[in-house]
């Protein structure tokens, strides 16, 4: 009998993961990797295996990487590590007493240990014609699948929300030789997430690709011809045609479930630096986790394959009995036209930017400093200068101005040096 | 079939059919070869699936890009003039016999 059809029967999982992640993914195969020896099921709400979503708004959308190449593990390799996946299924209530988990065709499976890697949804819109023929979003392979057949039909698209998904989908909408407009409500691109420096960058950048940009504007309403997208409508009156408009307005925790279960949401599913819940049977992981920050100071919620990956390893290990606080170093990576953007640390409260590389090249750093420490890091085509800033800032001892300025903010001999 | 081996730094030896994958991180990553993590799924972000190739195969390879020059510069472990990343190699029958040896280290 198979582990899923013993579970089916109406036993229960040793450890549940509720979410086909990457997060979820990610701890099955890290308690394998532990010499966890119990059974292990992730159910999920997609079709599909556990796969990669960044190329989804890259080259998935393009067209330059398959739907199987997205998988992150073949079946085979689940089957021997044992780790079964339940696809299609959705959840309907967490029993806290009883340790199960209601599905929706009215299974119950019960838990040793349930781990939420429920994820998040796209924030919607609800405005004047958010439902018409047209409106889009991208979070899902099939949403994906979906924009990639109105990129070739459409000659024009607006973008709402100059964030890091809708400037990638701007990005492959434009060189398909669609007109694009993006409406971000900020005074600037990627406010929430990058220096000034930066978006400024970024915005000259999308600018010259010829993409319209629109700051500190709003969209009122999308208007249509007989149900069909003919534009967005700005608060000030101007009407940016489009027959697609892309909603890339953030990302909303999956945490509900949770909550109903008592747990404490806070912009996501409340956990320690163990990433424990309240309730020490649940752990939540990945974009759904509301977790406690060494790196900002604060409570935060990260939507990353980084954070994804990362939290997987870390509530395997504890589950494992080699308990650790979450403190890995943040980062991520944006691809848009032919600039690679990444970001390791967190450089939002930086009072000092020293920059390497060439502006002219488009290929460059900026080193972030807040009180006299390395913070962090942003970059553009320069992907070994992301690598040597996560090594730098996963040592022990933070690195002070003075030594990287004497070092010549030589990022190869900084990460090489051996913390005092 | 082409048979693919990865040799851990204590010299254990993993060898198996690569058929179907894309590239060898692929391969490697869909057999869970600890030692290859290939975080960023092949997108050239994050030099993480770091091999060092058995010198006669080297020029059998397809040449290294800038970019994969440039993140072969940031490696865990320090580069030799066999590196690559496996990320960068399509799977095919002209790999079979490919041996590669992993780094101690890849973050």
């Amino acid at each position: 009998m198979s582990e899923l059809a013993k579970i089916a029967a109406g036993s229960r999982a040793d450890v549940l993961i509720l979410g086909a992640g990457q997060a979820g993914l990610q701890a099955a195969l890290s308690l394998r990797e532990e010499a966890f020896g119990g059974s292990i099921l992730i159910v999920g709400d997609e079709p599909t295996l556990p796969y990669q979503r960044p190329p989804l708004s890259k080259g998935y959308l393009q067209g330059t990487i398959s739907a199987e190449s997205l998988v992150l593990r073949p079946r085979s390799l689940l089957d021997e590590l044992r780790v079964e996946v339940l696809c299609d299924a959705r959840a309907t209530t967490i029993d806290r007493v009883r340790q199960e988990l209601a599905l929706s065709d009215g299974r119950r499976v019960g838990y040793g240990h349930l781990v939420l890697a429920t994820g998040s949804r796209a924030r919607l819109w609800s405005g004047p014609g958010a439902a018409l023929d047209g409106v889009m979003y991208l979070r899902s392979m099939a949403d994906a699948a979906a924009l990639a057949r109105r990129i070739g039909q459409a000659r024009s698209a607006v973008v709402v929300g100059a964030g890091f998904i809708g400037l990638e989908f701007a990005s492959v909408a434009a060189k398909a030789g669609l007109a694009v407009s993006v409406i971000e409500a900020a005074d600037r691109p990627m406010a929430r997430s990058v220096t000034p420096t930066m978006s400024e960058l970024f915005r000259q950048w999308h600018a010259e690709a010829g993409i319209a940009m629109h700051f500190g504007a709003r969209l009122a309403a999308i208007e249509d011809d007989a149900g069909k997208v003919t534009g967005g409508r700005l608060d000030d009156g101007r009407l940016l045609p489009a027959d697609l408009v892309l909603m890339g307005i953030g990302g909303v925790a999956n945490d509900d479930l949770a909550a109903q279960a008592g747990l404490a949401v806070d912009n996501g599913i409340v956990v320690d630096e163990l990433l424990q819940t309240q309730d020490l049977a649940i752990s939540a992981i990945g974009d759904c986790a509301s977790h406690p920050s060494s790196f900002s100071g604060a409570r935060i919620r990260v939507e990353s394959v980084q954070n994804a990956i990362d939290q997987g390893r870390s509530v395997a290990a504890r589950l494992a009995g080699r308990s650790q606080p979450y403190r890995a170093v943040p980062w991520f990576w944006s691809d848009q036209g032919s600039h690679k953007l990444q970001m390791a640390g967190l450089v939002a409260q930086t009072d000092r930017l020293v920059e390497i590389g060439s502006r002219e090249e488009r290929r460059l750093s900026l080193l972030a400093f807040r009180d006299g420490l390395f913070v962090g890091a942003e970059s553009v085509n320069r992907p070994a200068d992301n690598m040597l800033v996560r090594r730098i800032l996963a040592k022990p001892r933070p690195l002070g101005f003075g030594e990287a300025e004497a070092a010549g903010f030589d990022l190869k001999a900084l990460a090489a040096a051996v913390p005092a | 079939m082409p048979m693919i081996t990865f040799v851990r730094p204590d010299g254990e030896r993993i060898a198996f059919d690569a058929g179907g994958a894309e590239t060898v991180m692929h391969a490697a990553v869909g057999r869970q070869v600890a030692g290859i993590l290939g975080e960023c799924g092949g997108s050239m972000t994050c030099a993480t699936c770091h091999v060092f190739v058995e010198p006669e195969w080297l020029d059998r390879l397809p040449p290294i890009s800038a970019a994969e020059d440039e993140l072969l510069d940031a490696t865990a472990t320090e580069r030799r003039d066999n590196s690559r990343l496996s990320c960068q190699i399509p799977v095919s029958e002209a790999l079979d016999g490919l041996v590669l040896e992993l780094p101690e280290a890849q973050i």
